[in-house]
């Protein structure tokens, strides 16, 4: 690899990383707007209101960066890096191309894993550092949520790298066939539900409850470091819908030939984040009993026995 | 000095410094996030090294499930934001520490300086390899080691659990 094709690569990483959690914003705007019976942003930019989150960015960006006196000042202002720049490296390693990720790595299945469980670290520092009562309560709550959904994410994920025998996303993708669309249904089911809760999104929002804990760990944070983790929930959405797309919905593979791979990948991508936003409509948020109820009673028993299935079907050649 | 060199150098700067800091830091919850730059560092060298599923494995399950743990755990005491004086110690088991400390450092660079030559060298162990040896060769030990820890969890939840918790207690108490 040249230096002008890294450089390639990591300017494409950026701008998906800069553009994509942006046009899943608007669209969940406009989407949950319209599922909820009213308009959504209708006059920035005029078409639609499709300027509204390039006019939020503006307005994040005149705002007063405060830090709380009592705060813990480094880690409160290093918070909102942490919790953002691992998902721009977990986008980049997500190939939506046939043969092509920004960063094509052999373990790549395992490098995404590993970005977002850093990237979560983000949160629970903010929660601590804030010195504020609901932030703390917020913290407690995420930690407590990552790690009880972090087990089912990860077994679903080796799911599918035991059915296509590798942990390269690109190799995955290539041996992916309709027939894990039934195969590896109950993992996929577990994977969507646990990465919705990793992101902290309702109805798994029990961490930022904004009715409750205000905003949770987010609370004290104000202007860009808040966007900033506003962005990272985005480009989390992002990266989880990306990811199901690639793994379990076959990426690129589809009725266009090759050469639209990126383009059907992005769709199927966008489906899935669609999704994503009609379940944050649809349900009520969950109670905290309730979330580990669901992580410890149902997903990791349903993530297991389809390592079980996976495990027989290779094993018999299916 | 090749890149190779530089690269595992940076890491394993990077491991120590973070390493130091978090043993030396009053901040309780700065320890644990020293701990994840000194993890960063030493899955930095396992990648250098060319062990790529263990540096992997070791930033996935340390730093996303036990040090997350460990804030949990933390975010539950008293630890305040600020440093902890609650917990200093005197200047001789300041020093007691110092020297241990340096005495099993000490240690470990004579078992192991010698049997490195000084460059290093990359030796990428396939994940389909550690497969095989974990669970070919290795594979008994792995089992023991797990139920091990299982043994650890349930020991750890009777622990944990009251003797006499539950519904019977409360109504002796008010008998």
């Amino acid at each position: 690899m040249t230096l002008l094709e890294a450089a390639l690569r990591a300017v494409a990483a950026l701008a998906a990383f800069l553009v994509l959690p942006l046009l899943v914003g608007q669209a969940e705007h406009k989407v949950m707007a319209h599922m909820q019976g009213r308009l959504g942003p209708m006059y920035a930019g005029g078409f639609h209101g499709w300027a509204q989150l390039v006019a939020d960015g503006v307005k994040f960006l005149q705002k007063e960066d405060v830090t709380p006196a009592a705060a813990d000042r480094w880690v409160f202002r290093l918070a909102p890096a942490v919790a953002l720049v691992p998902y721009l490296l977990a986008l980049a390693l997500v190939p939506v191309h046939p043969g092509l990720a920004a960063v094509d790595v052999p373990g790549s299945v395992l490098l995404v894993l590993a970005a977002t469980s850093v990237g979560a670290l983000g949160t629970l520092m903010a929660g601590w550092s804030s010195a504020n009562k609901y932030s703390l309560i917020g913290g407690l709550r995420a930690a407590a949520q990552l790690v009880s959904y972090e087990l089912p994410l990860v077994l679903a994920v080796a799911s599918v790298a035991l059915a296509g025998g590798s942990l390269s996303l690109v190799a995955l993708a290539d041996a992916w066939s309709p027939w894990w669309l039934l195969w590896q249904l109950p993992g996929a089911v577990v994977f969507l539900v646990a990465g919705a809760a990793e992101l902290q999104r309702p109805p798994f929002d029990m961490p930022v409850a904004d009715a409750e804990l205000v905003m949770g760990a987010w609370t004290e944070y104000t202007g860009l470091r808040f966007a900033f983790f506003l962005l990272a929930e985005y480009a989390g959405i992002v990266v989880v819908s990306l990811l199901f797309a690639v793994l379990w919905l076959g990426g690129w593979h589809g009725p266009v030939p090759d050469a639209l791979g990126w383009l059907w990948t992005l769709l199927k991508g966008l489906a899935v984040a669609l999704v994503v936003v009609w379940v944050r409509v649809a349900w009520p948020r969950l109670r905290e009993d309730q979330l580990q109820r669901l992580a410890w009673l149902w997903l990791v028993p349903l993530a297991l026995a389809q390592l079980v299935l996976t495990g027989t079907g290779v094993v018999l050649g299916w | 000095m090749t890149a190779l060199d530089t690269a595992f150098a940076a890491s394993g700067v990077l491991a120590v410094v973070g390493g130091l800091l978090a043993v030396t830091t009053r901040h309780v919850v700065h320890a644990a996030l020293w701990l994840v730059v000194a993890l960063l560092g030493v899955a930095g060298a396992l990648l250098v090294l060319g062990a790529e599923l263990v540096a992997l494995v070791l930033v996935l399950v340390y730093v996303g499930a036990v040090v997350v743990l460990v804030l949990f755990a933390l975010m539950l005491t008293r630890a305040p934001v600020g440093p902890d004086l609650a917990h200093t110690v005197g200047p001789w088991r300041r020093l007691g520490s110092g020297l241990l400390g340096l005495a099993s450092a000490g240690l470990l660079a004579t078992v192991l300086v010698p049997l490195a030559d000084g460059t290093v060298q990359r030796a990428d162990v396939g994940s389909q390899q550690v497969a095989g040896q974990l669970f070919g060769t290795w594979v008994w030990p792995f089992e023991l080691l797990s139920l091990l820890l299982l043994a650890a969890l349930v020991g750890a939840l009777a622990v944990a659990r009251r003797p006499d918790a539950g519904a019977p207690s409360r109504r002796r108490g008010a008998s």
